[in-house]
């Protein structure tokens, strides 16, 4: 039977198994939309392209499935931009989807046109342009393969809208087969023995976990590696969630704003089981000083990430799932004792701690969430000291539960995402940990939550000020805040979520935190929490931008 | 160090800004970049000339592995590839004392593509050495332009890189 592009489109997205599309409707799309008109596909209309994107991602994080959004061609392509690098850094499987000017029009500078395949090609995974309907199928069975496997990574799939008109049979039973894409899964079985002989050998191992970790939903290998050898767990932002924070091996999160004991402890180990992570240069700090007496295990699924800073003595490429499988048959438990010692000496002298007088802080803000929730909640973060607090603070106890933007650091994702993870997780308490000024930059998303009944609780951690820049700014550049006070300057963010129909609520003192979050987890609508934080708080430990991680300033937690 | 990477790409629009754009993304050069089909019309070769410690090339080659296109990547080590290079040189022949260019290029066995009153053109193909070295032959003769096409380049044993890039199977 013949269909048109529009009909195929939808037809592939359902032998996807879609459950919902995020996005935003448009002259080039008008066509998909008619055909998503009575598709049995939810839809989430957002209220900015880079919201649908981001919630895309959201979901996709809470899940593991792929998330899909779609967007018109031009400004709507272009406003998804930079959701889709924000998933390209953090290895997110996502499906973006574009309208595209008429196939004859395209490079001649039509209305609401962009060259979205040239700009998107530095932060997908690929992307492809659809010359021809017949080629439709095989292109959206290819995308959702690419997205998902191997490393994941967002894929874009820009549609001409006369391709979108035009006629084909649809046939979705080809078999994808990519000849320049054959991702590697099972690790090399002589290196995965020399890697447990080197754990069996070693007398101060550390598990360095990252998001790759999640993504191969290894966090019961991890679990087990750790626990049975007695080796110390750290994590990195992304990594959060794969061992639980609150038992006794964890450390925390490493790097810059990583715990003490954390950077103490790879620092001075003399083997780091590096699992999904890259080594990134907010973990390392000056790379030559780095872990100066450990070799090196580096279990990752991307090749290219083997070696790219660190050298690495035993790469494993594959999935670490089924390669930590494999290494804790054949790990014999090495001595710890001694080492396992002086990282509990480390944590008793250089806890994460905050100043506790009758002043309203924001780490303890983070803490009593936390203690509220006993840890069951899906928190998404904005990007600077709110996302550092949330990540130092909460113990995430459970893999996917801590979304937040490593990579790219994008201010403005946490909203849209905790509603992409609110879909996906409909019984799980979301709260999205912001600043004054990151909710700000997709705050039109509070509609979004509020019509689709998603009842995400937003943490405003108001302190006045773009606290991390001013933080940098008050520790390099002599305290001259440029361009990074807010007070006085921001809505008034009870009415702002009253306006939108949601419940706004203020707090100025510490006394009422928890009664607040406790109304607000009871609330059945979207909450916005307006805490009146402490303006100048830093966060601490810090490791200034390419000093080595264990000469960290504000030790004591107290500048 | 110079590194000669052979490239085995999908002969599909847009691969070449997808190589040329990692190049230029990650901050590695490139020296030289000839592209062109193969014995498959499914399948383009790329030859490109890059400079970088042996770091940089082993990035430079699993970051080209992550293409979806790139189907395969060689790197030729040193002595164990032929490489050649066309290049196409407009001398002047405006009035000189002694030889004329036209006498100098025949007899040093070069052929000439076209002659005309002004000027000629010379067509020559050759390793880096022997074209530089005919450039050195014609500047006192006044080059008016150069074109080259950049090196291409091909393993100098018996291994056969096949265009699907898959080993080649012995009898």
């Amino acid at each position: 039977m013949k269909m048109s592009g529009a009909k195929i489109l939808i037809e592939c997205l359902k032998k996807e198994k879609v459950e919902v599309i995020f996005g935003y409707p448009g002259g080039q799309v008008l066509a998909i939309f008619d055909q998503l008109y009575d598709a049995p596909i939810k839809f989430i209309l957002t209220r900015h392209e880079q919201g649908a994107a981001h919630a895309a991602d959201g979901y996709a994080r809470a899940t593991g499935k792929v998330g899909v959004c779609i967007a018109t061609s031009g400004p709507g392509a272009t406003n998804l931009v930079t959701g889709i690098a924000t998933a390209y850094m953090d290895s997110i499987p996502m499906v973006a989807i574009t309208g595209q000017v008429k196939s004859f029009l395209i490079g001649n500078d039509a209305f609401q046109e962009a060259d979205i395949t040239g700009i998107t090609r530095p932060v997908t995974k690929h992307n492809y342009l659809v010359e021809d309907v017949k080629d439709l199928a095989r292109i959206v069975k290819e995308a959702f393969h690419i997205a998902s496997t191997g490393r994941p990574g967002p894929v874009l799939i820009d549609i001409p809208s006369d391709i979108q008109t035009h006629e084909t049979d649809f046939d979705y039973s080809g078999k994808v087969d990519i000849r320049g894409y054959n991702p590697t899964y099972s690790g090399h079985p002589g290196q995965i023995k020399r890697a447990a002989k080197a754990i069996s050998d070693s007398r101060r191992p550390i598990l360095y976990v990252g998001g790759g970790a999640i993504i191969s939903e290894a966090s019961e290998e991890i679990r087990e590696l750790a626990i049975k050898n007695d080796i110390p767990v750290t994590m990195t932002l992304l990594g959060l969630g794969a061992f639980p924070m609150t038992h006794r091996l964890a450390l925390g999160m490493l790097g810059m704003h990583g715990t003490a004991y954390a950077n103490h402890s790879i620092m001075e180990s003399d083997l780091i089981i590096s699992v999904g992570a890259r080594f990134d240069d907010r973990v390392t700090g000056k790379l030559d000083e780095f872990a100066p007496h450990a070799k090196v295990i580096h279990i990752d699924i991307d090749p290219a990430s083997v070696s790219k800073n660190v050298d690495v003595d035993i790469p494993i490429v594959g999935d670490a799932k089924p390669i930590l499988k494999q290494l804790i048959k054949y790990v014999k438990k090495p001595d710890t004792k001694a080492w396992i010692a002086r990282v509990e000496d480390w944590k008793k002298k250089h806890p994460l701690k905050y100043k506790d007088d009758g002043v309203l802080r924001p780490q303890y803000v983070v803490e009593e969430i936390f203690n509220a929730t006993k840890g069951n909640a899906i928190i998404t973060t904005e990007v600077g000291q709110n996302q550092m607090w949330a990540a130092q603070f909460f113990k995430f106890t459970k893999p996917r539960t801590m979304l937040s933007s490593g990579g790219l650091g994008t201010m403005g994702y946490g909203l849209p995402a905790a509603i992409g993870a609110q879909i996906a997780e409909p019984d799980s308490l979301v709260f999205d940990i912001a600043g004054d000024g990151s909710i700000q930059m997709n705050i039109q998303e509070l509609a979004t939550a509020v019509i689709n009944k998603l009842p995400v609780k937003i943490v405003i951690l108001n302190n006045g000020y773009l606290g991390m820049v001013r933080q940098w700014q008050e520790l390099f550049y002599k305290k001259r805040y440029s361009q990074t006070t807010l007070s006085g300057t921001c809505p008034d963010f009870v009415k702002l979520a009253e306006s939108y129909g949601a419940v706004g609520i203020r707090v100025t003192k510490k006394a009422d935190v928890r009664a607040a979050i406790n109304k607000a987890i009871k609330t059945k609508n979207v909450v916005m929490m307006d805490f009146r934080v402490s303006g100048e708080e830093n966060v601490f430990p810090m490791v200034p931008a390419g000093g080595v991680i264990n000469k960290m300033l504000g030790v004591d937690g107290l500048a | 160090m110079k590194h000669t990477i052979a490239v085995l790409v999908e002969n599909k629009f847009g691969v070449l800004a997808r190589v040329a754009g990692l190049f230029s993304a990650r901050g590695y050069n490139i020296d030289s970049l000839a592209v062109g089909e193969t014995e498959d019309p499914s399948v383009s070769r790329m030859t490109i000339v890059s400079e970088g410690d042996e770091k940089t090339l082993e990035q430079i080659k699993k970051q080209l592995n992550k293409l979806i296109d790139v189907i395969k990547v060689v790197d030729f080590k040193d002595g164990e590839f032929v490489d050649r290079e066309l290049v196409l040189i407009r001398v002047s022949v405006a009035a000189k004392t002694g030889k004329s260019a036209l006498e100098v290029v025949k007899a040093a066995g070069y052929k000439v593509a076209c002659a005309g009153a002004k000027s000629i053109l010379v067509e020559a193909s050759g390793d880096r050495e022997e074209i530089n070295a005919l450039v050195k032959i014609l500047q006192p003769f006044g080059i008016l332009e150069v074109v080259r096409t950049g090196r291409i380049a091909i393993g100098s044993g018996e291994r056969v890189l096949k265009a699907d890039g898959k080993p080649e199977v012995n009898e």
